[in-house]
């Protein structure tokens, strides 16, 4: 018999099968911190020791190269047997933003699909302990795709204390109780009052709750500039975040 | 070669099969014009991985024109109704997707339309 197929996922698992540990940072919502907290997870599992690699796996609209300071114009990923991610501060970087140069993406369904699929075959991550990735907010194509296409994937669910977030970021969390994805869950935004309020919200769903991020209005200042961001008290936050994700 | 990954991934399936028991006499490669895989260069890098796997599969090749269809204007069309630079050819080349950031319908200029045919690597395996 003849069966036309997609080869790409199986290709995908090879790619991916020196990597000890994929964690990738989801939420329901925008604007919650997502692609500052992968990044700056990435950047500091690697000084921490770890042979990391950072995926942005938000096609439509990534933002993870800004977040590192790079042109994508100005840097490009080699080949060698498929694709070897772009070395950016010790962490091996790979984004869709190399081949669409950051013109506008506007992406359905079946294209974003494909595009993650592209990115999955041909990426030669080599030998990974960590790979964080990057995603698109809601419960739409990058985020299922996520879910079913990286082998034992982890979630790190980011919510902030507002309600609208806190309604959306349950669904998620419902959705990895029922599919029996390991989670973990970040509190972003924090003040001081609010800061801890989501550990119950943890519990309740069974996700492990790595801390909090406070609201610092100066974390916009140091976008691009990698040792601010790290040296910022978003940076030691964020610090503390990855020390109990790895457990050190 | 990023030919190199696609190879590899048709590998895959065809050693997916193997494994199962099966015996694959023939796998038939469908090449999409829009991802442009250099045919030659796939070979060579698909003969030596499938020697591993299944020495006596066949491999043959079907390239497939590209076609894409607008999702406004309903109009179709094919990639030689529109122009490409070399730097352009070698993004799609890599992330067929990327079409989107740089091609819009030729008729009304969006860039809500579908690649109906010709995208990228297909593969059609015959066992039993």
């Amino acid at each position: 018999m003849e069966e036309v197929i997609d080869p790409r996922l199986e290709g995908a698992k090879k790619m991916l099968s020196s990597v000890s540990r994929i964690v990738a940072v989801m939420s329901s919502k925008g604007g919650v911190g997502k692609t500052l907290l992968s990044t700056l997870l990435a950047v500091s599992a690697s000084r921490l020791g770890f042979r990391t690699g950072l995926l942005d796996l938000d096609v439509t609209n990534p933002g993870a190269h800004i977040v590192l300071g790079i042109d994508p114009a100005r840097t490009q990923p080699e080949e060698e047997e498929g694709i070897l991610p772009v070395r950016v501060e010790g962490v091996e970087f790979m984004s869709t933003v190399f081949y669409t140069l950051d013109k506008p993406s506007p992406l359905r369904g079946i294209a974003i699909d494909n595009a993650i699929r592209e990115v999955l075959v041909a990426t030669r991550w080599g030998v990974l302990d960590l790979l964080v990735v990057d995603t698109a907010p809601g419960l739409s194509d990058v985020a299922i795709d996520t879910l079913e296409y990286l082998p034992g994937v982890e979630v790190i669910v980011v919510s902030t204390p507002s309600k609208l977030v806190v309604h959306g970021v349950e669904k998620l969390l419902s959705l990895l109780t029922e599919t029996g994805h390991k989670r973990y869950l970040v509190e972003n935004m924090t003040t001081g009052k609010s800061r801890g309020v989501l550990a119950g919200l943890a519990e309740r769903y069974k996700a492990t709750y790595l801390g909090s991020i406070g609201y610092y209005s100066d974390v916009e200042e140091y976008i691009g500039c990698i040792n601010k961001l790290l040296n910022s008290r978003f940076g030691r936050d964020v610090e503390s975040i990855a020390r109990r994700l790895l457990q050190l | 070669m990023h030919e190199w990954a696609l190879a590899q991934a048709v590998v895959a399936e065809v050693e997916k099969i193997v494994k199962r028991g099966g015996r694959v006499e023939r796998i038939v490669v469908y090449l999409g014009e829009l991802q442009a895989v250099d045919r030659e260069v796939f070979n060579q890098y698909i003969s030596m991985m499938i020697e591993e796997v299944s020495p006596s599969t066949s491999i043959e090749y079907v390239e497939e024109k590209a076609r894409f269809s607008c999702r406004v204007c309903n109009s179709e069309w094919s990639l030689d109704m529109v122009e490409l630079d070399e730097a352009t050819r070698e993004a799609i080349h890599f992330l067929p997707e990327a079409v989107y950031s740089y091609i819009r319908c030729p008729r009304c200029g969006s860039r809500d339309y579908e690649i109906v045919a010709g995208r990228g690597v297909r593969v059609g395996i015959d066992y039993r």
